[in-house]
């Protein structure tokens, strides 16, 4: 039995009249890649938002790498474990791409004002240890030469890329990805996988929120189908593929598996 | 590497030596550079909130007045002579020195930041404009009218007789006289501005390049993106707002030893818009750009002020230096915003960039 | 009871002015999220117009009231005008340019109005003819006075027309869509640039009727008196939640009439400590307490924090 990295138990949350989640659990396992999938208005954005502290539950718990873990101020998220991309891109335009994954290191990092204005031999070794990190991230996602580029001058997959490296650089226990294939075309989803992939094969753990459904199939472990706030399906791709709720729900009836 | 510190020591000369020189031409010259090198420490102070955070605050000028009557109740008569007691307690009265004054003003600067922060700064962005704003106008309602029942401010009259700084010994209110050769006051106090801006500029610098700069830049881009990132952006926010109210704490004090006088209308509204316009039309967030508009925004105006005397009579009156000096600084603000939204001098960049080729690595 | 009333209706007076200047803020911030500073000018041209006009016909042998009442028209066409170029000068070549950018254009813009005005009808403070008869109206003690009664009646018709203007009307239906999703509301047909001018061009009549009630009701006009009641009405407006049309009528009501009961009464009630010159800051404690319990305002919605 591996290592639980999140486990989460009857999430419930309510907007005025509508149900948004109702009861929702999932179990990522360390080195998993873990999809949410499910139509428009399914409540995948809210799930996500739930666990990554910007909605409070109305119901649930949660437990991160063992710890109780409660997703309250967004920004004790990240300093907790949990990192994450946003589906439309958001990263510090007008900051260089080194810049925007040096922020990053924020959360593991810690000089204060003192180091900064006297410049202190422990601020500076943290300072280059942070460029160090950043660059090396760059590297990993393979955008090492545009590091000195505002990050607002980068290609759409660049972007994407550059996102998910800073989202690594704050040594996240669980990284979550808000449908990073949105936009973009074939070539750019392949090297997406590859990246996706490679970051998994480094022992990592992924949360996977993907409209694609083939770019689900092919990555994920294992699978959550929401529907309608509800949780109609779990397993791994094979299972959900096969499940009839999902094929009617998701896939529309008549649609034939493969 | 030897050119360059070549260069840097040759402008080092030159910025030391140019009153000097200037003073030639009348002190009111070289009391103009000295006032620019102080709206420069302003400005510099307030790009850490604007430029660097991206908090709008237009109520800047609020701490500078802090500062300033800090100091001024401090180093004047007028305490001792309203307040016996005060009077009893310092039968010299009451001349506080600087190494007091000054950091008890910016202290006090940056309480009052942290203090209208606290409450304020969850609030969206344009609220916060029009709430540093009101807490501008609130502060000069209050050094006009805090005369009754207890004069403190002395009220729209203001405070005078306010003692100029001694440093070492030399006292900055009277010339200097170093082997037959006079240096004038002002000139004193351009080298001290001089001083403290190349400290500041030494010191944002540092702020920009730390973990503390990145973070407030990625909350000025994008608020939400910084908190994902475990950015603790209140804490963040109260910390720019504390360190320029600071700045603006040690340029109040400095303005009352220069002046030697202080009222409440040097901290109306429209100083605030000003140092605003300074740190914008130059280039928020970029240092030479910031000092840049600062230097112009403050200098040039004066400039004019000494060669507009004509212009008066040709218009009947109606053009007088002070009404074209409004015009040229509105005129300023919207011509260069169009032609050049991110400022005179934005920061330098790097060109767009390719886009990577198709494979990772 | 009569200090009271008389503080009250003053009060109320106050505060619909500010609500026809508010208005013009919220709605240009709501479609454009551009605080423009430059509305108070408009106010303060449509005030001088008016005089201008006033004082230039007083010869003319026509009754106060009808002089008053031909200015009105005169100074919304003036300020209307004003308003449209300003907006398409100053703001729509910034409309994709850093955030701070529209703003130091309207600060400049606002700067700029007043230096003109200072050097076309010179700066000294220039009395408002009397033109309504000043007498206050006896309902068992003086309250009221027959300018402060206009003031509000006319309030009621502006705003029952803004009202049915922004919810009844083609004009209305885009001008909430664009507010809502500019990029939205143009893929279905409304004419964003269109939209936007309209606004401005309400905005600045809602602003030149206001200017001249404030000139009829406190006697005075200057380049200056824009300042404050623009100052204000913002304040009102983001008391009220800026965007939100009854927001910024209830802030404003709110906010004349705090004002003008606390410079009534601070000073009794603080034995004379603080006195009426402390209006401003009960205006903007107000706020600070206002915002600082309710961030979004008194009628705004909460804006949550969308990923």
């Amino acid at each position: 039995m591996s290592e639980v990295v999140l486990e989460v138990k009857g999430v419930s949350k309510r907007f005025g009249g509508l149900q948004a989640l109702s009861d929702v659990g999932i179990r990522i396992e360390r080195g998993q890649v873990y999809g949410l999938i499910g139509p428009n208005g399914a409540g995948k954005t809210t799930f996500f938002n739930v666990i990554t502290g910007l909605y409070t539950p109305d119901a649930g718990s949660f437990q991160l790498g063992g710890q109780p873990y409660k997703p309250t101020a967004v920004h004790e998220v990240a300093r907790q474990g949990i990192a994450r991309t946003f589906q439309n891109i958001r990263l510090f335009p007008e900051m260089t791409a080194l810049e925007n994954v040096m922020v990053g290191r924020h959360v593991r990092t810690h000089s204060g004002l003192v180091g900064a204005l006297f410049r202190t031999a422990k601020f500076k070794a943290e300072e280059a240890d942070i460029a160090a990190r950043a660059h090396e991230l760059l590297d990993y996602v393979g955008i090492r030469r545009l590091a000195e580029y505002k990050s607002r001058t980068l290609s759409y997959g660049d972007q994407r890329r550059l996102e998910i490296a800073r989202a690594l650089a704050t040594e996240p226990k669980l990284i979550a990805l808000d449908e990073p294939a949105a936009g973009m075309n074939a070539t750019e989803k392949v090297v997406l996988r590859e990246l996706i992939d490679r970051i998994r094969k480094d022992g990592r753990t992924i949360l996977l929120i993907e409209h694609d459904v083939k770019l689900v199939m092919g990555l994920c472990d294992r699978l959550t189908v929401l529907d309608y706030g509800r949780q109609i399906a779990e397993g791994t791709p094979g299972e959900v593929q096969r499940n009839e709720k999902v094929i009617e729900a998701y896939l529309g009836a008549g649609h034939k598996t493969h | 590497m030897k050119n360059k510190f070549a260069v840097f020591l040759v402008c080092a000369v030159a910025l030391v030596a140019l009153p000097l020189f200037v003073q030639q031409f009348g002190q009111g010259w070289v009391r103009i550079l000295a006032t620019a090198l102080l709206y420069t420490l302003l400005a510099l102070g307030l790009n850490i909130i604007v430029g660097y955070a991206g908090l709008l605050d237009l109520g800047y000028v609020a701490f500078y007045a802090v500062g300033a009557y800090m100091y001024a109740l401090l180093a004047s008569p007028h305490l001792t002579e309203t307040f016996p007691w005060i009077a009893a307690m310092f039968p010299k009265g009451l001349h506080m020195p600087i190494w007091v004054v000054v950091p008890l003003g910016a202290g006090l600067a940056a309480l009052a930041g942290v203090l209208l922060g606290t409450p304020v700064l969850k609030l969206r962005g344009d609220y916060l404009a029009i709430v540093t704003l009101g807490f501008g106008e609130i502060i000069r309602v209050f050094m006009n009218n805090l005369e009754h029942p207890v004069n403190i401010t002395n009220g729209p009259r203001g405070l005078d007789r306010i003692d100029p700084f001694t440093i070492f010994g030399v006292n900055f209110g009277k010339p200097l006289v170093v082997g037959g050769f006079s240096i004038a006051s002002v000139t004193l106090y351009y080298w001290l501005f001089l001083a403290l801006v190349v400290g500041s500029v030494v010191l944002c610098h540092r702020l920009e390049l730390s973990r503390i700069g990145r973070a407030w830049m990625a909350i000025r881009e994008d608020e939400i993106a910084a908190k994902a990132m475990g950015i603790n952006t209140r804490n963040m926010k109260l910390l720019a707002f504390g360190m320029g109210a600071t700045f603006g704490g040690v340029s109040g004090s400095m303005f009352a030893a220069f002046q030697g006088f202080v009222s409440p209308e040097s901290f109306s509204l429209m100083e605030s818009i000003m140092i605003v316009a300074m740190v914008v039309l130059g280039g928020m967030g970029y240092l030479p750009g910031v000092i840049l508009g600062a230097l112009l925004l403050s200098a040039l105006p004066e400039v004019l002020r000494y060669v507009a005397g004509p212009l008066q009579h040709l218009t009947d009156g109606r053009l007088d230096a002070s009404i074209l000096r409004q015009l040229l600084i509105a005129l300023a603000m919207i011509v260069i915003m169009l032609l050049r939204p991110r400022g005179l001098m934005p920061p330098p960049e790097h060109g767009k960039a390719a886009p990577s080729p198709a494979t990772a690595k | 009871m009569d200090y009271f009333l008389e503080l009250f209706f003053g009060g109320l007076t106050r505060g619909s002015i500010y609500a026809l200047i508010a208005l013009g803020y919220t709605m240009v911030y709501g479609i454009i999220g551009l605080i423009n500073f430059a509305h108070g000018e408009v106010l303060m041209i449509g005030a001088l117009v008016s005089w201008t006009f006033t004082t230039a016909m007083a010869g003319s042998g026509m009754p106060g009231w009808v002089l008053l009442l031909l200015s009105v028209p005169l100074a919304v066409l003036v300020c209307c005008a004003l308003n449209f170029s300003i907006e398409k000068i100053a703001y729509r070549p910034l409309r994709s340019a850093p955030r701070l950018s529209p703003l130091i254009t309207a600060i400049g813009m606002s700067l700029l109005l007043q230096t003109l005005a200072m050097i076309i009808w010179k700066p000294n403070p220039k009395p408002f003819p009397t033109l309504l008869p000043p007498d206050p109206i006896d309902l068992g003690g003086p309250v009221i006075t027959i300018t402060q009664c206009l003031i509000l009646g006319l309030t009621v018709v502006i705003l029952s027309a803004l009202m049915w203007l922004v919810n009844r009307t083609k004009l209305g239906r885009a001008m909430r869509a664009t507010a809502e999703n500019p990029r939205v509301a143009g893929l279905m047909g409304v004419k964003p640039d269109f939209v936007i001018s309209a606004t401005f061009v309400i905005g600045a009549a809602l602003a030149a009727v206001a200017g001249i009630m404030w000139a009829a009701n406190y006697g005075t006009v200057q380049h200056t008196m824009g300042f404050l009641p623009g100052l204000k009405a913002f304040t009102a407006a983001v008391l009220g939640g800026i965007g939100n049309l009854a927001g910024a009528v209830v802030g404003a009501l709110v906010l004349g009439l705090v004002e003008a009961l606390g410079a009534g009464y601070l000073g009794e009630l603080t034995g004379g400590v603080f006195g009426s010159h402390y209006a401003d800051v009960f205006a903007f404690a107000t706020l600070i307490l206002v915002l600082t319990l309710r961030p979004q305002g008194l009628l705004g919605e909460r804006v949550a924090d969308r990923a």
